[in-house]
């Protein structure tokens, strides 16, 4: 085998499971932002998942239940914007900025004792005859059963949203809230579900992190991937499929990056490490510039309140 | 039908806009009440420590006051941004870029410097800052990129940034291997303001803005056309305001606040530059910003309890072993209760079945 075919199996591989933690975030946010609602508090969210997931994967030695209780902990932190924004009708941006401040500093106080932990790792699922296969087996059929479950939510999503009518009532109430709220569909309560959701991908994001990447608990371990999350979400303008393309471009960059330092090259890690931030911006700017492709795709009532009398 | 209903007022209640914050502090404390029990604490005895212990003493208002001077410099700025719609929430980058330019000047004249090198500081910390509030403003007139994330992702460049040149360019040459710069000359500090505290000249800075932020807003027509492009940008758009020129002016000025605020902290109470300049001054001034009410007086009492829950968050660390995140959980609750309470300003809560329309 080639020396370049011996690098690029891991490199490949290595790249899926950095894309798979964006790819569960972005994709719960497309359905929150589907529904017309900005939750800007995908980082809290995934804070809180993380360390819960750690926890409870820790004390009961069963990263299932880990990535279960992670869920959870992503739908209660999206609850509690759901109740704000949509029951209380606060402002959705300040709102989530609120989100990811409390997420910060509740995850590092709940998981102050569980810092530095070593933690069973996720086992890999085998797919015999595939696993073995040269170069792109152990990539492509030697992950983690999450892996998979992140690139099944990508047509899951894709059919829920444009195949069924439970989805076509989510889009028509993020184009037009006072339509779909005319036409007696419950804005709120649809948008409260979608926000719940957004949550639990988010929580298992989390998850993945504290207890398949890294694997451990640190404080503000997510290190900005929730926000990288919103703008992958801008980035795929608002399609599933696209937000894999995005994930992987990142799982891509985030890996190069890795590899660069790992080889020695003289370039300071600390400048190495702002080339996934870098590259946000570089994505956001050449999606963004596009103004009439943007106002075709995003949501129209993206971030506006509703209320029924006005 | 649901039992409470939301019922919108005619026009917003003026008494609600001042009464919802100190209703979301005493619900701030009474859930920190809870939270204290939850985790095994006597109650009352936290909450003290917290938040009166502290400031029982004069040297502990001072430090009340060194720790509300970069919140309010950036309240201010970002609290008149807020108001145009203009979502800078990268302050804390702005605040890293303004220690690295003018804390750098600091170190390059090192040793042979004079009086003239503090004000050099100063202009180069707000330079910094700027610069780097620059960069979102332009890339959301140019190319339309939301200024939230472009902000917010500059704050991690701006952090890496700091740590690379502190391990390297910044480092102190007689260090021991600390990742830290050599300490400030005397003249490249920031004077005391008041003996035995640390109180330094950006807290004047900080009063200036709020009296700056003031005029602006209220009293002249810029601050009129901000107001307007927040409420209605339509009309705005018929009465031919420029747009443009404000989302560029409402950037570099709360860009330039926040780089004035670094430098503040290397030049003031840290007195050399280290990998953590900030313990997050850039994210909770948005909080300071909302809770005082995006006014520049509110800003400055909602900047001085801020303040306090940093330190009681420290005090806490040491009286009680509690862990310092505790501050980012006060601070997110105190946000999250004011922005539930601000629904009362333009909606009545009512209970029971809704009455037939008159």
């Amino acid at each position: 085998m080639s020396e370049f075919a011996v690098f690029l199996g891991p490199v490949l591989a290595a790249m899926l499971t950095a894309a798979t933690p964006l790819l569960f975030a972005a994709l719960g946010e497309l359905v929150v932002e589907k529904s017309g609602v900005l939750n800007l508090g995908v980082e809290g969210m995934m804070l809180a998942g993380a360390v819960i997931g750690f926890m409870v994967a820790a004390s009961t030695g069963s990263s299932t239940l880990g990535f279960i209780a992670a869920a959870v902990a992503g739908l209660v932190m999206g609850a509690l914007f759901g109740v704000l924004t949509l029951g209380l009708l606060a402002n959705q941006v300040a709102t989530g900025l609120a989100l990811t401040l409390f997420g910060v500093g509740l995850s590092a106080l709940v998981g102050q004792g569980w810092v530095g932990r070593p933690i069973a790792d996720v086992p890999e699922l085998r797919i015999p005859g595939l696993t073995d296969l040269p170069v792109i087996g152990p990539a492509l059929f030697g992950q983690d059963a999450l892996v998979y479950l992140g690139l099944a939510m990508v047509p899951a999503v894709h059919w829920f949203l444009f195949s069924t009518r439970a989805g076509l009532v989510l889009r028509a109430v993020g184009e037009n809230h006072a339509a779909a709220h005319a036409l007696g569909y419950k804005v709120a309560r649809i948008r409260f579900l979608a926000v719940l959701f957004g949550g639990a991908m988010s929580g298992i994001a989390g998850a993945y992190l504290s207890l398949d990447y890294t694997p451990m608990w640190a404080e503000n371990m997510t290190a900005g991937r929730g926000w990288i999350a919103l703008a992958l979400v801008v980035f795929a303008t608002w399609k599933p499929g696209r937000v894999l393309l995005g994930a992987w471009l990142f799982g891509g960059v985030t890996i190069a990056q890795l590899h660069v330092q790992g080889h020695g090259f003289a370039v300071p890690a600390q400048l190495l490490s702002m080339l996934p931030y870098l590259a946000t911006i570089l994505v956001l700017v050449a999606i963004s510039r596009d103004v009439a492709r943007i106002r075709l795709n995003a949501p129209a009532c993206l971030g506006k309140v509703f209320h029924p009398d006005g | 039908m649901s039992l409470i209903r939301l019922e919108p007022r005619g026009h917003a209640s003026r008494a609600m806009v001042y009464l919802t914050p100190v209703l979301a502090v005493a619900l701030t404390l009474a859930s920190g009440f809870l939270l204290f029990l939850a985790l095994g604490f006597d109650p009352v005895k936290a909450l003290h420590a917290f938040f009166i212990q502290p400031v029982s003493t004069a040297r502990g208002l001072g430090e009340l006051v060194v720790k509300a001077t970069p919140l309010v410099l950036i309240g201010v700025g970002l609290a008149i941004g807020f108001r145009a719609n203009v979502w800078n929430i990268g302050a804390e980058g702005q605040l890293t870029l303004g220690a690295i330019v003018g804390g750098g000047i600091g170190l390059a004249f090192y040793g042979d410097g004079g009086w003239w090198v503090l004000p050099l500081m100063v202009l180069g910390g707000v330079a910094g800052g700027m610069a780097w509030a620059a960069i979102p403003a332009w890339l959301k007139l140019r190319f339309n990129a939301s200024e939230i994330l472009t902000s917010l992702m500059l704050t991690y460049v701006a952090l890496l940034l700091l740590n690379y040149l502190i391990n390297g360019p910044y480092r102190d040459p007689e260090g021991f291997a600390f990742p830290e710069s050599r300490m400030f000359e005397p003249y490249a500090t920031l004077p005391h303001l008041i003996q035995g505290t640390r109180v330094h000249l950006g807290s004047l800075f900080a009063l200036l803005a709020v009296a700056g932020g003031w005029v602006l807003m209220s009293r002249t027509f810029i601050g009129f056309q901000i107001r307007v492009i927040g409420l209605t940008p339509a009309a705005a758009g018929y009465a031919g305001f420029n747009e443009k020129r404000i989302v560029w002016l409402t950037l570099l000025l709360s860009g330039g606040l926040a780089g004035l605020a670094g430098l503040g902290e290397v030049a003031g109470p840290i007195g050399q530059i280290t990998p953590s300049v900030s313990p997050g001054y850039g994210f909770t001034a948005i909080i300071v910003a909302f809770l005082g009410r995006l006014h520049p007086v509110g800003i400055l009492l909602a900047g001085l309890l801020m303040a306090l829950s940093f330190i009681g968050g420290e005090a806490a660390q040491i009286a009680l072993g509690l862990p310092k995140a505790i501050t980012g959980v006060f601070q997110g609750m105190l946000l999250f209760f004011l922005l539930a309470c601000d629904v009362l300003i333009r909606y009545r809560v009512r209970f029971g079945a809704r009455r037939a329309a008159a």
